[in-house]
Parts: structure tokens; C-alpha cells; sequence
């Protein structure tokens, strides 16, 4: 089972607005590592064919993971309003 | 303004059991949840401890719904192609007061917020806090809290309970706790799998109503801080992995956590575990792996922190705790609200009474004897090196080949001189002892 797959089992209410933001000023000009390309556990990170990081936060599961690994505080990071974002039914 | 006499931030463990608490004193307690119900943003592994907690809520417990009571504790050290398993059965563990029971939070904690509810508790959910309000501070001072906002309300409080979870985003914007660092935060991420009842308990040996806990360490992280775990509930298992913040960004080639989830169900022991079972969930956390040192000062003017947003969790390799912790400090906290309302002093003075309360209890004094851990767990040698030596050594005592055996003191002795016997095993054993 793929990852995308994975996070279609999971319930998400969508809000409007994206509860992440990448600062790509910063990603391609300070940061090296770029993990967030790897530590996030829905692969939401992604290169697009510019090399800008773009994140299809729309399956996020709200576990701070980028935030926390960012170094460069190139996140802009939030919870969804409140009623919005993934809701677990088991976990 | 809208005031009540106690705000509480989160409907997660720490928060109900605080919500519990104050209602069941006749306070007048708000429960502000984000998510659609308590417990839809919540994860754990997970089991619950109940010996700590068994006696600070007794009439909750009888009915609360746990899935499995956990009879049989086993961990894994999984070396290449070898490993070798060390399981312990006791009649005490899941005897009539078991020791754990498995859990599912969405469950439970919905559970629980109705508990609350029926004390008198206000819950709400569908709620975020945007801003912990504060008057009098500055100059690097937090100042009072003096209730919340959240979607354009203000909602004023003499006590303002934070178990916001782990991230602390409210109590770190307040300056009330520092952010979560990646040296201090580990991943965990797992899947939910449906499973019948009889096939959990023949794939697993368990009598009805049992259930089992199994952690493994070594190759499942590829040798980086973590490891896999698999816990029983009554219709599925959890599945899943908990890796180091730190030791993801310090690998040399990194690999993409969700993948580490992926290589632990295909191996060999775990594959015909899961097989046939159908994935109901995937979910992912972070968790506080910082320790006391991490700690921060836990209560201050109108304020208390609890649970995880207090970084009470302690991961010690063969024991996972957090929810625990989460609600021994809830039931702390509505005690010392309880007084110091009473008492007519919610001021730093008033609340102090709360640390002192953890302090004397196994909270504080649990996560005081572990203060080493932290450090200790971050030696790579403990998930890469000693779970391949051990198993390789095993296997090598079980393995009879074409050629003349030596004695058995001979293999053993040869295995030790490889993988045990230098001057780093010394030092690891010696860092140990404060384990
Ligand atoms: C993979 C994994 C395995 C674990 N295994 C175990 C185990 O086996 N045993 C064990 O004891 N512990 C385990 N833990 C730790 C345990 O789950 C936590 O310590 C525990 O859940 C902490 O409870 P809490 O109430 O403090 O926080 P949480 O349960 O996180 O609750 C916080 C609540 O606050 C809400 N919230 C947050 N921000 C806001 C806001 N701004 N406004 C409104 N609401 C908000 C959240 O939605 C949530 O409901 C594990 C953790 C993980 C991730």
C-alpha cells in the first residue's frame, strides 16, 4: 500500500487556507539538508521541476515533524481552525 | 468577556482528566478541543500504565473502554537476517488488576470527555485557542494569563489549565516553555489494522480478552534512535515505528520515514502478523523524548501546564510512558486549582502547589531517576551495533554445521571477544548504569 493510499484512509476536513507554508527564499538560499523532503511521515514534501519545495498539505497529519526539523525556519506552520484537519476515528 | 473559573486547552488526557477533576469539585471548567471530538487529533502506541493512576480516579476505571489487558511484554533486537526475541509472561500482568491495557485514543478520549461532561464539565469541541491572553508582562515576563482566544472570542478564566500536547505552540508563543527541538522529539507513526478477535488472539497465543506488547529495536530504524512496535487491541493491532528527530537529520543517505513503516511490515516476523488484516488508519505524532532537563517550570501566574504540553513522557527502550504522566498531571492540576480557588490566591503562590504535588508523586520523581536516558539512548551503538551482536551471537550458538562443532563455551566465547569485548562496550556498559 502506497503512502497516498495510506492518507486515503484517513478522514481530513479541508480548510480553505494551507496550514503550511514554505518560505522557498529561504529553502534555496540557506538550507542544505532540506529534510523536510524526508522526515515527513505523509510525504508531503515535495521538489517541484524548479527545485522549489512545494508541500500538498492538504494530508497533513498535524504531527509538527517539518516544523520541529526545519532549521532555517523556512515553515510557516499552524493547526487548521479548529473543526478542520485530519480527524482520527481509531489511533 | 465570558468567564468561567477554569480554562483548559485540550482535550487530550492530561486536559480531560484535569476537566474531571475540577467538575467533580464543583468548578466551573471549559474543555477547548480543536479537533471535531476529544481524542480525533490524538495518537499513542500505545498502552496505558494503570498501577500509577489506578488509584487517583478508582471509580473510572471499571468501565473504561480499554482494548486489551497486556499479559505478555516481548522486545526484539533485530540484526541483519538475525534477530532474537527476549519475551516475558507474568501471571501478575494481566492478573485481576492488570498492569496495561492497550488503548485507542479516539475512543478513549471521547470516553473520557464524557465523563467529564457528566461531572459538569463543559466540553467544546471544533474550538482552537488561537492566543493564551496575558496581562502585566514584558521584559522577557510571561506576565498573568487571564483566560484564552480563540475564533475572535475571549474567554476569561482565573485558571487556565494548558494540555495542549506536545508541540506547545500556545505556551511557547507565551513564553511559557521553550519550542520542541529536534534532539528532544522523536517521530511515531503507525497504521491501525483490523483484525478479528480469534485471529489476534491464536496469531498472538493469548487467552480472550489478553493482549501482547512487542517493541523492536536495531535494523527497523536502520540503527537510528527508535524502533517498531506492535500492540494488541480487541479488533486490530497498532503497527508502528518511533524514530529520533535528531538521528533522521544526521543520516549520512537519509531515507524517507514512511518507508521504515513499509520495510518493518514486509519483514519475515512481522509480515504473517499482519497478513490478511485490513489497514483502517494511518496516523503520526510527535513525541517528547527530552526528559526532566526538558521540563519547564510548570505552573505560574493563572496557569498550569499538563501532559505533554509539560513534556512528561519518558521513553526508557523497553517501557513507553506519556499517557500516564498525562493523567496523573491532569488530576494534580484540578486538585491544586481546587485549593487555591478555595483558598482565593490563583497567583504563582496559590499554584505552586501543583509542582509540589508532582514532585512528591511518581511524575516528577519517575522522570527525576531517568534524567539520563535522554543522553544515553542517543548512542548509535545501542540500535545499530548491540542488537546485530546479540543476535548474531545467538544464532551462531544455535547453529550446528557441516564441520566439527566446538564446544559451546568456545562459540560463545569467540562471539563475545567480536562484538563484546572492547573498550566502547565498557563505556556503553558503564553510561548504562544510570539507565
Ligand atoms: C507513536 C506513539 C506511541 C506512544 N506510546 C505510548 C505508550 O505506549 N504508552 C504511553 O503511556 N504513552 C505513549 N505515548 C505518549 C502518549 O501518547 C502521550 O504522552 C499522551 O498522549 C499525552 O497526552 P496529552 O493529553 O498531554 O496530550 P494529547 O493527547 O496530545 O492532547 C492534546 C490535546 O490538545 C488539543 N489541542 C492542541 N492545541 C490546541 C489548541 N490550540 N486549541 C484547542 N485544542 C488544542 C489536541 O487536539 C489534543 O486533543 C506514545 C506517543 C506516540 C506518538
Amino acid at each position: 500500500m502506497n503512502i497516498d493510499a495510506k492518507l486515503g484512509l484517513d478522514v481530513f476536513k479541508l480548510d480553505k487556507e494551507p496550514q503550511i507554508v514554505v518560505k522557498n527564499e529561504i529553502c534555496s538560499t540557506v538550507c542544505v539538508n532540506r529534510a523536510c523532503l524526508y522526515v515527513c511521515p505523509a510525504d508531503l514534501f515535495e521538489l517541484d521541476d524548479q527545485q522549489r519545495i512545494v508541500v500538498n498539505w492538504e494530508g497533513c497529519l498535524e504531527c509538527g515533524t517539518c516544523m520541529i526539523c526545519c532549521e532555517k525556519d523556512a515553515l510557516e506552520w499552524r493547526y487548521p481552525r479548529g473543526e478542520f484537519g485530519v480527524q482520527y476515528r481509531m489511533s | 468577556m465570558e468567564r468561567v473559573d477554569c480554562i483548559v486547552v485540550g482535550g487530550g488526557l492530561a486536559g480531560l482528566a484535569a476537566a474531571y477533576g475540577l467538575a467533580a469539585e464543583g468548578l466551573e471548567v471549559m474543555v477547548l478541543e480543536r479537533g471535531n471530538y476529544a481524542g480525533a487529533k490524538n495518537v499513542t502506541g500505545g498502552r496505558l500504565y494503570m498501577d500509577p493512576i489506578r488509584a487517583l480516579y478508582p471509580e473510572l476505571w471499571e468501565e473504561a473502554p480499554f482494548e486489551r489487558a497486556v499479559a505478555r511484554e516481548s522486545i526484539t533486537m533485530m540484526g541483519d537476517g538475525a534477530h532474537t526475541t527476549v519475551e516475558v509472561a507474568s501471571d501478575r500482568f494481566a492478573g485481576a488488576q492488570p498492569q496495561s491495557y492497550t488503548v485507542l485514543r479516539a475512543r478513549f478520549d471521547q470516553w473520557f470527555a464524557d465523563k467529564a461532561a457528566e461531572k459538569g464539565a463543559m466540553i467544546v469541541p471544533n474550538m482552537k485557542v488561537d492566543e493564551l491572553l496575558r496581562e502585566g508582562g514584558g521584559d522577557g515576563r510571561p506576565g498573568r494569563v487571564i483566560g484564552i482566544r480563540a475564533g475572535g472570542d475571549e474567554i476569561g478564566a482565573d485558571v487556565t489549565i494548558v494540555a495542549e500536547g506536545v508541540l506547545g505552540m500556545l505556551a511557547s508563543a507565551a513564553g511559557l516553555r521553550a519550542e520542541p527541538a529536534a534532539r528532544d522529539s522523536a517521530l511515531g507513526f503507525k497504521e491501525v489494522i483490523e483484525l478479528p478477535a480469534g485471529v489476534i488472539e491464536d496469531r498472538w497465543r493469548l487467552n480472550e480478552g489478553e493482549g501482547a506488547a512487542h517493541l523492536f529495536m536495531g535494523t527497523v530504524t536502520r540503527g537510528m534512535l527508535g524502533g517498531g512496535f506492535v500492540y494488541t487491541n480487541k479488533e486490530s493491532i497498532s503497527v508502528g515505528v518511533v524514530v529520533g528527530m535528531a538521528a533522521m537529520l544526521q543520516q549520512a543517505e537519509p531515507v524517507e520515514s514512511y518507508k521504515l513503516l513499509d520495510e518493518f511490515k514486509e519483514l519475515p516476523q512481522i509480515a504473517p502478523l499482519v497478513k490478511g488484516g485490513t489497514v483502517a488508519e494511518y496516523s503520526a505524532h510527535a513525541i517528547a523524548e527530552g526528559g526532566i532537563a526538558r521540563v519547564p517550570k510548570l505552573f505560574g501566574d493563572g496557569y498550569l501546564l499538563a501532559g505533554d504540553a509539560a513534556g512528561l513522557s519518558l521513553n526508557a527502550l523497553v517501557t513507553v510512558r506519556g499517557m500516564d504522566f498525562a493523567i496523573a498531571s491532569g488530576y494534580h492540576a484540578a486538585r491544586a486549582v481546587a485549593t487555591a480557588k478555595k483558598a482565593g490566591d490563583t497567583s504563582v503562590a496559590g499554584l505552586a502547589r501543583y509542582e509540589r504535588a508532582l514532585r512528591e508523586s511518581f511524575v516528577l520523581k519517575d522522570l527525576e531517576t531517568s534524567r539520563a536516558i535522554p543522553r544515553i539512548v542517543e548512542n548509535p551503538r545501542l540500535f545499530m551495533h548491540y542488537p546485530r551482536a546479540v543476535s548474531k551471537l545467538a544464532e551462531s550458538v544455535f547453529t550446528i554445521g557441516a564441520q566439527p562443532s566446538p564446544r559451546l563455551a568456545k562459540t560463545v566465547w569467540k562471539g563475545a571477544r567480536r562484538d563484546f569485548l572492547s573498550l566502547a562496550t565498557l563505556k556503553d556498559l558503564w553510561s548504562l548504569r544510570k539507565m
